[in-house]
Protein backbone atom coordinates (compact mmCIF):
# COMPACT_ATOMS: atom_id res chain seq x y z
CA UNK A 1 0.00 0.00 0.00
CA UNK A 2 1.61 3.20 -1.13
CA UNK A 3 -1.17 6.22 -0.53
CA UNK A 4 1.92 8.81 0.18
CA UNK A 5 5.23 9.40 -0.48
CA UNK A 6 7.20 12.52 1.12
CA UNK A 7 10.20 13.71 -0.35
CA UNK A 8 13.44 13.96 2.17
CA UNK A 9 16.34 16.11 1.07
CA UNK A 10 19.37 13.70 0.76
CA UNK A 11 22.05 16.05 2.19
CA UNK A 12 20.40 16.67 5.19
CA UNK A 13 20.74 13.97 8.45
CA UNK A 14 18.46 15.14 10.95
CA UNK A 15 15.31 14.63 8.52
CA UNK A 16 16.93 11.62 6.63
CA UNK A 17 17.46 10.42 10.40
CA UNK A 18 13.63 10.19 10.92
CA UNK A 19 12.33 9.48 7.75
CA UNK A 20 10.34 6.48 8.87
CA UNK A 21 8.46 8.20 11.74
CA UNK A 22 6.47 10.66 10.03
CA UNK A 23 3.53 8.66 8.60
CA UNK A 24 4.04 8.36 5.06
CA UNK A 25 4.08 4.81 3.24
CA UNK A 26 7.02 5.59 1.44
CA UNK A 27 9.91 8.32 1.31
CA UNK A 28 11.74 9.66 -1.29
CA UNK A 29 15.24 10.55 -0.66
CA UNK A 30 16.29 12.88 -2.85
CA UNK A 31 19.57 13.56 -4.96
CA UNK A 32 17.78 16.20 -7.33
CA UNK A 33 16.93 19.21 -7.08
CA UNK A 34 17.40 19.10 -3.05
CA UNK A 35 21.04 18.78 -3.30
CA UNK A 36 22.82 21.44 -5.26
CA UNK A 37 25.56 20.14 -8.01
CA UNK A 38 28.33 21.02 -4.93
CA UNK A 39 26.90 18.51 -2.72
CA UNK A 40 26.25 15.74 -5.20
CA UNK A 41 28.62 13.71 -4.13
CA UNK A 42 28.19 14.61 -0.69
CA UNK A 43 24.57 13.57 -0.66
CA UNK A 44 25.00 10.30 -2.62
CA UNK A 45 27.18 8.58 -0.22
CA UNK A 46 25.17 10.13 3.06
CA UNK A 47 22.01 8.40 1.23
CA UNK A 48 23.88 5.15 0.85
CA UNK A 49 25.25 5.52 4.35
CA UNK A 50 21.67 5.88 5.22
CA UNK A 51 20.73 3.19 3.33
CA UNK A 52 22.89 0.72 4.83
CA UNK A 53 22.94 1.81 8.37
CA UNK A 54 19.25 3.18 9.53
CA UNK A 55 16.58 0.30 9.19
CA UNK A 56 13.50 2.17 7.89
CA UNK A 57 10.52 0.46 9.01
CA UNK A 58 6.85 0.63 7.07
CA UNK A 59 7.95 2.28 4.50
CA UNK A 60 9.23 1.82 1.46
CA UNK A 61 11.99 3.45 0.29
CA UNK A 62 12.05 5.24 -2.89
CA UNK A 63 15.28 7.23 -4.46
CA UNK A 64 15.05 10.29 -6.82
CA UNK A 65 18.41 10.47 -9.22
CA UNK A 66 19.33 13.10 -10.98
CA UNK A 67 18.48 13.35 -14.93
CA UNK A 68 19.54 11.21 -17.80
CA UNK A 69 20.96 14.17 -19.43
CA UNK A 70 23.53 14.80 -16.47
CA UNK A 71 26.79 13.81 -15.28
CA UNK A 72 25.34 12.12 -11.92
CA UNK A 73 22.78 9.37 -12.44
CA UNK A 74 25.14 7.01 -13.26
CA UNK A 75 27.18 7.45 -9.87
CA UNK A 76 23.73 8.08 -8.07
CA UNK A 77 22.87 4.38 -8.91
CA UNK A 78 26.02 2.53 -8.50
CA UNK A 79 26.09 3.60 -4.58
CA UNK A 80 22.63 3.25 -4.00
CA UNK A 81 21.59 -0.12 -6.07
CA UNK A 82 23.90 -2.24 -3.92
CA UNK A 83 21.07 -1.20 -0.72
CA UNK A 84 18.53 -2.42 -2.76
CA UNK A 85 15.77 0.65 -2.42
CA UNK A 86 12.37 -0.64 -3.93
CA UNK A 87 12.09 1.74 -5.85
CA UNK A 88 13.81 4.40 -8.36
CA UNK A 89 12.53 7.62 -9.10
CA UNK A 90 14.45 9.07 -12.66
CA UNK A 91 13.15 12.89 -13.13
CA UNK A 92 12.47 14.57 -16.51
CA UNK A 93 11.18 11.27 -17.99
CA UNK A 94 10.43 12.49 -21.54
CA UNK A 95 10.31 9.43 -23.32
CA UNK A 96 10.51 5.30 -23.20
CA UNK A 97 14.06 5.95 -24.03
CA UNK A 98 14.85 7.39 -20.86
CA UNK A 99 13.44 4.58 -18.82
CA UNK A 100 15.23 2.07 -20.96
CA UNK A 101 18.51 3.48 -20.52
CA UNK A 102 18.02 3.90 -16.78
CA UNK A 103 16.73 0.12 -16.91
CA UNK A 104 19.53 -1.05 -18.55
CA UNK A 105 22.01 0.51 -16.28
CA UNK A 106 19.92 -0.73 -13.47
CA UNK A 107 20.09 -4.45 -14.54
CA UNK A 108 23.94 -4.21 -15.32
CA UNK A 109 24.64 -3.10 -11.68
CA UNK A 110 21.80 -6.30 -10.60
CA UNK A 111 23.87 -8.47 -12.01
CA UNK A 112 26.91 -7.46 -10.50
CA UNK A 113 25.36 -7.38 -6.97
CA UNK A 114 23.69 -10.83 -7.66
CA UNK A 115 20.06 -9.67 -6.90
CA UNK A 116 17.84 -11.17 -9.29
CA UNK A 117 16.79 -8.98 -12.48
CA UNK A 118 13.90 -6.29 -11.93
CA UNK A 119 14.28 -6.35 -8.09
CA UNK A 120 14.46 -2.92 -8.31
CA UNK A 121 11.38 -1.27 -9.61
CA UNK A 122 11.09 2.32 -11.76
CA UNK A 123 8.53 5.11 -10.99
CA UNK A 124 9.45 7.65 -13.65
CA UNK A 125 8.48 11.00 -12.73
CA UNK A 126 6.96 13.00 -15.51
CA UNK A 127 7.57 16.70 -15.69
CA UNK A 128 7.46 17.55 -19.30
CA UNK A 129 5.14 18.36 -21.96
CA UNK A 130 6.46 15.77 -24.37
CA UNK A 131 6.73 12.87 -20.65
CA UNK A 132 3.16 13.97 -20.25
CA UNK A 133 2.10 13.36 -24.50
CA UNK A 134 4.30 10.00 -24.03
CA UNK A 135 2.91 8.73 -20.49
CA UNK A 136 1.29 5.81 -22.39
CA UNK A 137 4.92 4.13 -24.38
CA UNK A 138 6.58 5.50 -20.80
CA UNK A 139 4.53 3.18 -18.92
CA UNK A 140 4.41 0.14 -20.90
CA UNK A 141 8.10 1.04 -21.56
CA UNK A 142 9.63 -1.88 -18.84
CA UNK A 143 8.79 -4.57 -17.07
CA UNK A 144 10.59 -2.63 -13.79
CA UNK A 145 7.98 0.31 -14.28
CA UNK A 146 5.63 0.08 -11.15
CA UNK A 147 4.00 3.31 -10.97
CA UNK A 148 4.04 6.84 -12.30
CA UNK A 149 4.38 9.98 -10.57
CA UNK A 150 3.57 13.70 -12.25
CA UNK A 151 5.72 16.37 -11.49
CA UNK A 152 3.47 19.89 -11.47
CA UNK A 153 6.32 22.88 -10.83
CA UNK A 154 8.04 21.78 -13.89
CA UNK A 155 5.98 21.13 -15.97
CA UNK A 156 4.33 23.74 -15.84
CA UNK A 157 7.54 26.04 -16.12
CA UNK A 158 7.80 23.57 -19.23
CA UNK A 159 3.99 24.23 -20.64
CA UNK A 160 4.71 28.00 -19.64
CA UNK A 161 1.69 28.57 -17.61
CA UNK A 162 1.38 29.40 -14.06
CA UNK A 163 1.00 27.24 -11.41
CA UNK A 164 -2.32 27.51 -9.38
CA UNK A 165 -4.36 26.10 -6.02
CA UNK A 166 -6.96 25.08 -8.49
CA UNK A 167 -4.58 22.97 -10.41
CA UNK A 168 -7.09 23.69 -13.97
CA UNK A 169 -3.50 24.34 -16.11
CA UNK A 170 -2.59 20.67 -15.06
CA UNK A 171 -5.83 19.00 -15.34
CA UNK A 172 -5.06 17.54 -18.55
CA UNK A 173 -1.82 16.04 -17.67
CA UNK A 174 -3.21 14.44 -14.88
CA UNK A 175 -6.13 12.81 -16.63
CA UNK A 176 -3.60 11.84 -19.10
CA UNK A 177 -1.33 10.21 -16.71
CA UNK A 178 -4.11 7.99 -15.01
CA UNK A 179 -5.27 7.06 -17.92
CA UNK A 180 -2.02 5.81 -19.15
CA UNK A 181 -1.17 4.36 -16.30
CA UNK A 182 -4.19 2.65 -15.68
CA UNK A 183 -3.99 0.86 -19.38
CA UNK A 184 -0.46 -0.26 -18.51
CA UNK A 185 -1.99 -1.84 -14.84
CA UNK A 186 0.16 0.50 -12.67
CA UNK A 187 -0.15 2.83 -10.40
CA UNK A 188 0.14 6.77 -10.82
CA UNK A 189 0.94 9.75 -7.90
CA UNK A 190 -0.07 13.43 -7.96
CA UNK A 191 1.56 16.19 -7.31
CA UNK A 192 3.15 17.87 -4.05
CA UNK A 193 0.36 20.62 -2.73
CA UNK A 194 3.30 22.96 -2.30
CA UNK A 195 1.55 25.44 0.15
CA UNK A 196 2.56 24.01 3.34
CA UNK A 197 0.35 25.98 5.22
CA UNK A 198 -2.94 25.65 3.85
CA UNK A 199 -4.44 21.88 5.19
CA UNK A 200 -8.29 22.85 3.64
CA UNK A 201 -6.58 23.08 0.28
CA UNK A 202 -4.38 20.11 0.56
CA UNK A 203 -7.80 18.18 1.16
CA UNK A 204 -9.49 19.76 -1.63
CA UNK A 205 -6.51 18.44 -3.79
CA UNK A 206 -5.81 15.38 -2.75
CA UNK A 207 -10.03 14.68 -2.97
CA UNK A 208 -10.04 15.92 -6.51
CA UNK A 209 -6.88 13.89 -7.40
CA UNK A 210 -7.99 10.73 -5.53
CA UNK A 211 -11.33 11.42 -7.95
CA UNK A 212 -9.34 11.50 -10.72
CA UNK A 213 -7.79 7.70 -10.74
CA UNK A 214 -4.98 8.62 -8.63
CA UNK A 215 -3.92 5.84 -6.43
CA UNK A 216 -2.11 8.55 -3.75
CA UNK A 217 0.09 11.50 -3.79
CA UNK A 218 3.41 12.71 -3.02
CA UNK A 219 4.21 14.91 -0.16
CA UNK A 220 7.00 18.06 0.12
CA UNK A 221 6.44 18.36 3.81
CA UNK A 222 5.59 15.62 6.60
CA UNK A 223 2.39 18.13 7.58
CA UNK A 224 0.67 16.81 4.30
CA UNK A 225 0.86 12.96 5.31
CA UNK A 226 -1.95 12.56 7.67
CA UNK A 227 -4.00 14.70 4.97
CA UNK A 228 -2.99 12.41 1.88
CA UNK A 229 -3.33 9.19 3.97
CA UNK A 230 -6.98 9.71 4.83
CA UNK A 231 -7.71 10.76 2.05
CA UNK A 232 -6.76 7.58 -0.20
CA UNK A 233 -7.65 5.38 2.73
CA UNK A 234 -10.94 3.56 1.86
CA UNK A 235 -14.23 4.89 4.75
CA UNK A 236 -15.52 2.60 6.90
CA UNK A 237 -18.58 2.78 4.61
CA UNK A 238 -16.36 1.66 1.90
CA UNK A 239 -15.27 -1.08 3.66
CA UNK A 240 -18.33 -2.38 4.89
CA UNK A 241 -19.82 -1.67 1.59
CA UNK A 242 -16.87 -4.39 0.34
CA UNK A 243 -17.27 -6.97 3.20
CA UNK A 244 -21.61 -7.09 1.91
CA UNK A 245 -20.48 -7.51 -1.86
CA UNK A 246 -17.98 -10.08 -1.08
CA UNK A 247 -20.73 -12.14 1.28
CA UNK A 248 -23.19 -11.36 -1.28
CA UNK A 249 -21.24 -12.91 -4.28
CA UNK A 250 -20.58 -15.92 -2.36
CA UNK A 251 -23.83 -16.67 -1.35
CA UNK A 252 -24.98 -16.35 -4.73
CA UNK A 253 -22.30 -18.67 -5.48
CA UNK A 254 -23.73 -21.12 -3.10
CA UNK A 255 -26.86 -21.02 -3.97
CA UNK A 256 -25.70 -21.16 -7.52
CA UNK A 257 -27.55 -17.58 -8.89
CA UNK A 258 -26.27 -15.97 -11.94
CA UNK A 259 -27.17 -12.68 -11.13
CA UNK A 260 -27.15 -10.89 -7.94
CA UNK A 261 -27.88 -7.25 -6.42
CA UNK A 262 -27.35 -5.39 -3.13
CA UNK A 263 -29.47 -2.66 -1.96
CA UNK A 264 -31.32 -2.96 -5.62
CA UNK A 265 -28.12 -2.38 -7.38
CA UNK A 266 -26.98 -5.08 -10.15
CA UNK A 267 -23.26 -6.88 -8.69
CA UNK A 268 -21.20 -7.00 -12.06
CA UNK A 269 -17.36 -7.34 -12.31
CA UNK A 270 -16.36 -4.02 -11.60
CA UNK A 271 -18.06 -3.77 -8.71
CA UNK A 272 -16.52 -7.37 -7.36
CA UNK A 273 -12.79 -5.80 -8.74
CA UNK A 274 -13.49 -2.40 -6.22
CA UNK A 275 -14.62 -4.40 -3.27
CA UNK A 276 -11.68 -6.59 -3.87
CA UNK A 277 -9.30 -3.17 -4.40
CA UNK A 278 -10.83 -1.67 -0.98
CA UNK A 279 -10.47 -5.00 1.30
CA UNK A 280 -6.81 -5.13 0.16
CA UNK A 281 -6.48 -1.88 1.59
CA UNK A 282 -7.88 -2.89 4.48
CA UNK A 283 -5.75 -5.44 4.85
CA UNK A 284 -2.63 -3.75 4.38
CA UNK A 285 -3.75 -0.89 6.34
CA UNK A 286 -4.90 -3.02 9.39
CA UNK A 287 -3.67 -6.16 8.75
CA UNK A 288 -5.37 -9.38 9.65
CA UNK A 289 -8.87 -8.84 8.18
CA UNK A 290 -9.84 -12.74 7.02
CA UNK A 291 -10.62 -13.09 3.16
CA UNK A 292 -14.25 -12.98 2.57
CA UNK A 293 -13.72 -15.74 0.29
CA UNK B 1 44.48 6.88 -1.10
CA UNK B 2 46.25 10.21 -0.55
CA UNK B 3 45.04 13.41 0.75
CA UNK B 4 46.93 15.87 -1.83
CA UNK B 5 44.82 19.03 -0.92
CA UNK B 6 42.67 20.84 1.50
CA UNK B 7 38.86 19.49 1.73
CA UNK B 8 35.60 20.13 3.90
CA UNK B 9 32.46 18.21 3.66
CA UNK B 10 29.23 18.54 5.56
CA UNK B 11 27.56 21.47 7.86
CA UNK B 12 27.54 23.07 11.13
CA UNK B 13 23.56 21.96 11.47
CA UNK B 14 22.30 20.15 14.25
CA UNK B 15 22.44 15.93 13.40
CA UNK B 16 25.74 16.96 11.12
CA UNK B 17 29.55 17.04 11.61
CA UNK B 18 31.91 19.27 10.00
CA UNK B 19 34.78 17.27 8.60
CA UNK B 20 37.97 19.26 7.24
CA UNK B 21 41.20 17.57 6.03
CA UNK B 22 44.58 18.92 5.44
CA UNK B 23 48.00 16.80 4.29
CA UNK B 24 49.82 16.05 6.72
CA UNK B 25 53.36 14.09 7.20
CA UNK B 26 51.56 12.39 9.91
CA UNK B 27 47.75 10.96 11.02
CA UNK B 28 46.11 13.37 13.20
CA UNK B 29 42.25 13.19 14.30
CA UNK B 30 41.17 16.28 16.33
CA UNK B 31 37.42 15.93 17.35
CA UNK B 32 35.36 18.26 18.70
CA UNK B 33 32.16 17.53 19.83
CA UNK B 34 28.75 18.30 22.02
CA UNK B 35 29.40 14.55 23.13
CA UNK B 36 32.79 14.59 23.35
CA UNK B 37 32.78 13.45 27.11
CA UNK B 38 31.07 10.08 25.77
CA UNK B 39 31.29 9.53 22.52
CA UNK B 40 34.82 11.25 21.88
CA UNK B 41 36.38 7.52 21.38
CA UNK B 42 33.75 6.46 19.43
CA UNK B 43 33.57 9.23 16.92
CA UNK B 44 37.68 8.39 16.60
CA UNK B 45 36.76 4.60 16.13
CA UNK B 46 34.25 5.54 13.72
CA UNK B 47 36.88 8.03 11.68
CA UNK B 48 39.24 5.71 12.36
CA UNK B 49 37.50 3.12 9.99
CA UNK B 50 36.82 5.45 7.07
CA UNK B 51 40.38 5.71 6.64
CA UNK B 52 41.13 2.42 6.91
CA UNK B 53 38.84 1.22 4.43
CA UNK B 54 40.13 4.00 2.02
CA UNK B 55 43.51 3.40 2.79
CA UNK B 56 44.40 6.88 4.34
CA UNK B 57 47.65 6.62 6.71
CA UNK B 58 48.46 10.38 6.85
CA UNK B 59 46.24 13.62 7.09
CA UNK B 60 45.08 16.11 9.55
CA UNK B 61 41.13 15.32 10.30
CA UNK B 62 39.61 17.74 11.90
CA UNK B 63 36.03 16.92 13.07
CA UNK B 64 33.35 19.24 14.08
CA UNK B 65 29.92 17.21 15.62
CA UNK B 66 27.11 18.41 16.18
CA UNK B 67 25.59 15.24 17.19
CA UNK B 68 25.59 13.30 14.22
CA UNK B 69 24.92 9.38 14.41
CA UNK B 70 27.82 7.17 13.38
CA UNK B 71 26.96 6.50 9.42
CA UNK B 72 26.40 10.53 8.91
CA UNK B 73 30.54 11.07 11.00
CA UNK B 74 31.28 8.56 8.38
CA UNK B 75 30.04 10.03 4.56
CA UNK B 76 30.99 13.30 5.95
CA UNK B 77 34.99 11.63 6.58
CA UNK B 78 34.58 9.78 3.61
CA UNK B 79 33.20 12.62 1.27
CA UNK B 80 35.58 15.08 2.55
CA UNK B 81 38.62 12.77 1.90
CA UNK B 82 37.56 11.70 -2.01
CA UNK B 83 37.30 15.28 -2.15
CA UNK B 84 40.58 15.84 -1.00
CA UNK B 85 42.37 13.32 -3.40
CA UNK B 86 40.72 15.12 -6.49
CA UNK B 87 37.94 11.77 -6.52
CA UNK B 88 34.95 13.87 -6.61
Amino acid sequence: MRRSMLFIPGNTPNLLMNGDVLGSDAIILDLEDAVSPAEKDSARILVRNALKHLHYKGCEIIIRINPVDTEYWQKDLEEVIPLKPNLIMPPKVSCAQDVKTVSDYIAKLEEKCGFEKNTVKLIPLIETAMGVENAFQIAGADERVAAMFLGGEDLTADLRCKRTKEGNEIFYARTRLVCAARACGIDVYDTPFTDVDDLDGLYKDAQFAKSLGFTGKASISPRHVEGINEVFSPTQAEIDYAHEVMETIRIAKEQGKGVVSLRGKMIDAPIVERARQVIEMEKAMFGGVEDDE
Amino acid sequence: MKITANAVAGTLESSDVYVKVEPCDTLEIEIESVVYNQFADDIKASVKEVLDELGVESGRISINDKGAIDCVIQARVETAIKRAGGNK
